[in-house]
């Protein structure tokens, strides 16, 4: 058994008096598709900012690629990629702009550079696509290219925050197989999302209500704990009794 | 360094992208100077002026023919004395008065050289500096085609004295006022509003989830802006030394120094919007009631300061345009060096310093 990639040990955020992720212990292994899901407002973006080195945790104790959360976030930021629900490409730069710049920002030389942008356009088939800009491609393009962007310098882990927010099912149906393709070669995706139909393709999905992990499996699994047909009950089930309402 | 390299290549090409803006960024100043610069050069026509010529010699005669041939004056030959021309002054009557002094003939005839008196109503200062300007230029030029038929120089002098405003306060304050307001429109509403896209469009996130320090993101935002800048106030210079035929009379280098300076602290306080600003067009809304107003209000660019009520004048120190003005004042007009202006840098200096300190806390606090 080789060692989680991403280990949490009663990670907490207090806001003040608030307490937005609450004693969060879970593991993650290497190559894992791993689901975070919760209705807004629950604590998913706490949590993930504070994995990403964004947000310093109150107490508790979390290592990222085997780096600390606390001492080594500029190490977690460079074995870490990550994908908001908002694009994040320059839509008044052409795809091969944006593509080198995220490139040349986590340090890439100029030859891996070429080679990695030539081999993505390929791998994308948007190679006619190159000298676009991204602002003319249809949103499911942008997003797969979003994606690839986000795993240009081939981190150990990626976490996609709702990547896949108001997109049509056949093209969000495409977006994961490059998720698996991804997870296949090892990398680890750490992803968030509303959609439960999604979290049903995630090997094990946390559930969090109201700060708290209530529920922590593998869909198949989950559903015959709570002894129901879909996730979509399994999470009405834990949500129903959310004390929070989102904001 | 090769990320920062990365980064500030991207910024160019958002730059370079949007063509509208790029086109506002350079154009803005060569419109603002020819327009400024034709306000203040073409309003003079037919100004009334009073030649006094008590010497009645052959230059003197030649010499007020030129002026009254001139499109720009409208002449009244008398003998006034200079208590009458004061009033003549005092009631509006002239702009300007030039005397022929009883022995300027003389003078010239046997010592080769003689003065002519020129008086101007400084009040109305860019018509006065326009007017002296051209009876000097028209003395000038006899005094070449003197040079042509005499092989000994003879030396004309215009002795020109401004009435009721000696020092020319004020004197082309629009070049330096003019510096100071485009540069902190670029400058400020730019920076502000190309770091709040980021925020924006979420790509902020992204690049603060990156290896990439947060505070080189903001440098290298900055870059693009602080090379337009620098290219517009290279050609506002030139714009006023072969149009307005304005010189820069101290040192070049020290100029671009306090203006390189004077950039900074724009930018600081774009940065310091920015991080306050949620939306691009509170940033820019912002971005303008923190330069524009105060600017073209408060750094005597178009109102002398000194005439403001108190808590005005008090209100003026927090602005940076008023010590920049100053500053280019001294350097471009009064030819002055570093040592008449140590104060003024010193206090853009501080804004500076103030104004990154406290947007980098804004910053932080935001990442916390």
């Amino acid at each position: 058994m080789s060692e989680p990639v991403i280990k949490t040990e009663k990670l907490t955020k207090r806001f003040g008096d608030f307490i937005a992720a609450d004693a969060l212990s879970f593991d993650v292994m290497p190559g894992e598709i791993f689901g975070f899901l919760g209705a807004n407002g629950a604590g998913k973006t706490t949590a993930m900012r504070m994995l990403c080195g964004l947000s310093k945790p109150t107490s508790g104790e979390a290592t990222v690629a085997g780096y600390d959360v606390y001492r080594e976030t500029d190490l977690i930021k460079k074995n870490i990629g990550y994908m908001s629900q908002k694009f994040s490409l320059y839509e008044d730069l052409t795809v091969v702009e944006n593509i080198r710049f995220y490139a040349g920002i986590y340090g890439l030389t100029d030859k891996a550079i070429r080679e990695k942008s030539e081999a993505l356009l390929d791998q994308l088939g948007m190679t006619h696509e190159a000298k676009k800009l991204v602002s003319e491609l249809p949103l499911g393009w942008k997003q797969k290219l979003s994606f690839s962007v986000a795993v240009i310098h081939q981190p150990k882990v990626v976490f996609l925050d709702e990547p896949t927010g108001g997109v049509d099912p056949v093209t969000r149906r495409q977006f994961w197989d490059l998720i698996y393709d991804a997870s296949d070669k090892g990398m680890t995706v750490f992803v968030t999302t509303h959609y439960m139909d999604e979290a049903e393709y995630c090997n094990r999905v946390s559930i969090m209500v109201d700060g708290r992990i209530d529920a922590l499996d593998s869909p198949q699994n989950l559903k015959k704990q709570f002894s129901v047909h879909s996730m979509d009950e399994v999470f009405y089930q834990l949500a129903r009794g959310a004390k929070r309402t989102a904001d | 360094m090769k990320q920062l390299l990365s980064f500030v290549r991207k910024e160019f090409h958002h730059v370079f992208r949007d063509r509208k803006t790029l086109l506002m960024l350079f154009g803005l100043p060569i419109v603002q100077i020819i327009l400024f610069g034709f306000a203040l050069t073409n309003e003079i026509k037919n100004a009334k002026i009073v030649v006094a010529d008590y010497s009645k010699d052959f230059s003197s005669r030649r010499i007020t023919d030129k002026i009254e041939a001139s499109r720009y004056f409208d002449v009244e030959k008398n003998l006034l004395s200079h208590e009458e021309i004061e009033l003549a002054f005092k009631e509006g009557k002239i702009k300007m008065a030039v005397v022929f002094p009883e022995n300027f003939g003389n003078d010239l005839l046997h010592l080769n050289k003689a003065q002519i008196q020129v008086i101007a109503d400084a009040s109305d200062i860019n018509t006065a500096t326009t007017l002296t300007n051209y009876v000097s230029s028209i003395v000038a030029d006899y005094q070449a085609q003197l040079l042509v038929n005499n092989s000994v120089p003879y030396r004309i002098m215009p002795e020109v004295r401004m009435l009721y405003n000696p020092q020319l306060k004020g004197e082309h304050t629009f070049i330096p006022g003019m510096m100071a307001m485009i540069m902190m429109l670029v400058c400020v509403m730019m920076t502000a509003i190309s770091i709040v896209r980021e925020k924006e469009l979420g790509t902020m996130e992204i690049l603060l989830v990156s290896p990439f320090k947060p505070m080189m993101v903001i440098a290298s935002k900055l870059v693009p802006y602080l090379l337009i800048s620098l290219i517009n106030i290279t050609s506002i210079l030139l714009l006023s030394y072969f149009f307005l035929h304005l010189p820069v009379k101290g040192s070049i280098l020290l100029l671009y120094a306090e203006g390189l300076l004077f950039i900074l602290c724009s930018l600081s306080l774009g940065l310091l919007i920015s991080t306050v600003s949620q939306s691009q067009q509170t940033a820019m809304f912002g971005s303008l009631m923190a330069t524009m107003l105060p600017t073209l209000l408060l750094s005597g660019f178009m109102f002398p300061i000194e005439n403001m009520p108190l808590p005005l004048q008090v209100i003026s120190n927090v602005v940076p345009s008023k010590w920049f003005n100053i500053i280019v004042k001294s350097i471009m007009i009064k030819g002055l060096g570093f040592s008449a202006i140590w104060k003024e840098t010193l206090i853009i200096g501080g804004m500076t310093v103030f104004l990154l300190a406290l947007s980098y806390r804004k910053f932080k606090i935001r990442l916390a």
